[in-house]
C-alpha cells in the first residue's frame, strides 16, 4: 500500500480527488476554491501601504491562509513520508530537449539545474524565478483567479469569464513554451 | 459595486471597482458570519483540507516543472487528464449541491461566487500563462514545492506576492 502511495499517482486518481476539493470547501463553510487570493491577503496583512486594493479586513478571509498553510504542510508530508525514490520520469522528447540546455538532474520535480540557490542570480535564474514569480502574482490577481479559482472552481460553476480566463492561461503558456522559453533556457 | 474605501485615491485616475470575487468580504453582500465570530475554531478545519490538497499536488506531480512543460508541448496527457477530470467532478458536485440546495456544516446556504467579466480576465490570464510556463507552478504548487524541500521557491513565492502588490498599486491605470 505504502509503496503504491509513493509512486506518482495516475491522473484518473488524482484529478477526481482534486475535483472533490470544490465540494469539500463549499460544504465546510461555503468557501469558493481559489488559491491566488492568498497572495492578496498576505499583501493586505503585511504591507497594505495605504493602497486602496489592500484596505480590507483580511482577517475575515483568514480561512484561505489556513488552507495554503495546509498546502505547505501537505508538501512536507508528501516530501517526507510519501517521496518516490525514483528519478522523475519525463517523456523521451522532453529529456532530449532539456539535455540540450544542460538540464539533466531529475532528482526533484523542481529541476535543480534551473531552480536552486546557486542559480538564483544567474540570468536564467533571475528570469525564471524572480520574473516568472512576479508574472504569476500579477497575472492571477489581474485575472481575478488562477488555475484553482478560474479553471477548476469557475468552470465547475459554469462561469463564462472563467472559461475565457482558462483559455488565456493556456494561450499565454503555449506562446511562452514554444517561442520564449527556448531562448531563456539556453541562457 | 465600488468599495467606499477607494475614494481616498487621487481624483484624476478612474477608479476601477473591486470585483475580485475571491475576496468576499471586500465586495460581496454575502458574508459568512460564523468565520468572523470564532476565527480560530471556525477556520482551523481548512488546515487539514489544505494538507489533503497539498499531498495531491505533490503526488499527482502537478508541482513538477517537467509536467507543465510536457503539457504545453503536448508531450503528455497527464495534466489534461488531471485538470479535465477535476473539472468534471467539480461540475457534478456543484450541480448536485445546487439541485439539493445543500447547506454547509455551519448551516449556511451554499452560493458559489459568480466570476465577473472584465478585460483583466484576458490580459491577466495571458500574463499568468506566461508566468505559469516559466515557473512551472501556479500559486498552489508554489506552497507545496517549498514543503517538499525546494526552498528556493520561497523566492518565487515572494516575487508572486510582489507581483500582486504591484498590481494593487497600479490597477487603476490598467484596462479592466
Amino acid at each position: 500500500m505504502l509503496d503504491w502511495l509513493k509512486q506518482p499517482w495516475p491522473w484518473y486518481v488524482a484529478g477526481p480527488l482534486i475535483g472533490l476539493t470544490v465540494p469539500l470547501l463549499l460544504l465546510l463553510g461555503n468557501k469558493s476554491f481559489g488559491i491566488s487570493s492568498s497572495l492578496r491577503h498576505i499583501c493586505a496583512a503585511c504591507m497594505p501601504s495605504k493602497i486602496p486594493f489592500f484596505q480590507y479586513d483580511w482577517k475575515k478571509e483568514v480561512w484561505n491562509l489556513f488552507f495554503v498553510s495546509g498546502i505547505l504542510l501537505g508538501g512536507i508530508i508528501a516530501g517526507q513520508l510519501l517521496a518516490d525514490p525514483q528519478p522523475v520520469k519525463v517523456s523521451a522528447e522532453l529529456s532530449t530537449e532539456l539535455a540540450g540546455y544542460g538540464i539533466t538532474d531529475y532528482s526533484s520535480m523542481v529541476p535543480k539545474d534551473i531552480f536552486s540557490w546557486e542559480t538564483l542570480f544567474t540570468a536564467r535564474g533571475i528570469i525564471m524565478m524572480i520574473v516568472g514569480g512576479f508574472l504569476v502574482g500579477f497575472g492571477t490577481r489581474y485575472a481575478g483567479g488562477c488555475t484553482s479559482g478560474h479553471a477548476i472552481m469557475g468552470l465547475s460553476n459554469l462561469q463564462l469569464p472563467s472559461l475565457i480566463a482558462t483559455c488565456c492561461f493556456m494561450a499565454g503558456g503555449f506562446i511562452t513554451t514554444w517561442l520564449i522559453l527556448p531562448w531563456i533556457l539556453q541562457l | 459595486m465600488s468599495s467606499s474605501i477607494n475614494t481616498a485615491n487621487t481624483s484624476f485616475v478612474k477608479q476601477i471597482p473591486d470585483t475580485d470575487s475571491e475576496i468576499r468580504s471586500a465586495n460581496a453582500v454575502i458574508t459568512s458570519k460564523s468565520s468572523f465570530d470564532k476565527p480560530l475554531a471556525s477556520n482551523i478545519k481548512y488546515l487539514p483540507a489544505g494538507i489533503f490538497f497539498g499531498i495531491l499536488l505533490v503526488k499527482a506531480e502537478i508541482i513538477s516543472w517537467f509536467r507543465i512543460r510536457e503539457m504545453f508541448k503536448l508531450e503528455s496527457f497527464h495534466m489534461y487528464g488531471v485538470i479535465g477530470s477535476a473539472v468534471a467532478v467539480g461540475m457534478l458536485s456543484v450541480w448536485l449541491i445546487k439541485k439539493f440546495k445543500a447547506r454547509s456544516v455551519e448551516g449556511e446556504a451554499i452560493q458559489p461566487e459568480p466570476k465577473p467579466m472584465n478585460k483583466g480576465v484576458i490580459y491577466g490570464g495571458l500574463i499568468f500563462g506566461v508566468g505559469w510556463a516559466i515557473t512551472g507552478a501556479c500559486p498552489g504548487p508554489l506552497f507545496a514545492q517549498i514543503g517538499t524541500g525546494a526552498t528556493v521557491t520561497i523566492v518565487t513565492l515572494l516575487s508572486a506576492v510582489a507581483g500582486t502588490w504591484v498590481y494593487g498599486l497600479i490597477r487603476n491605470r490598467l484596462p479592466h
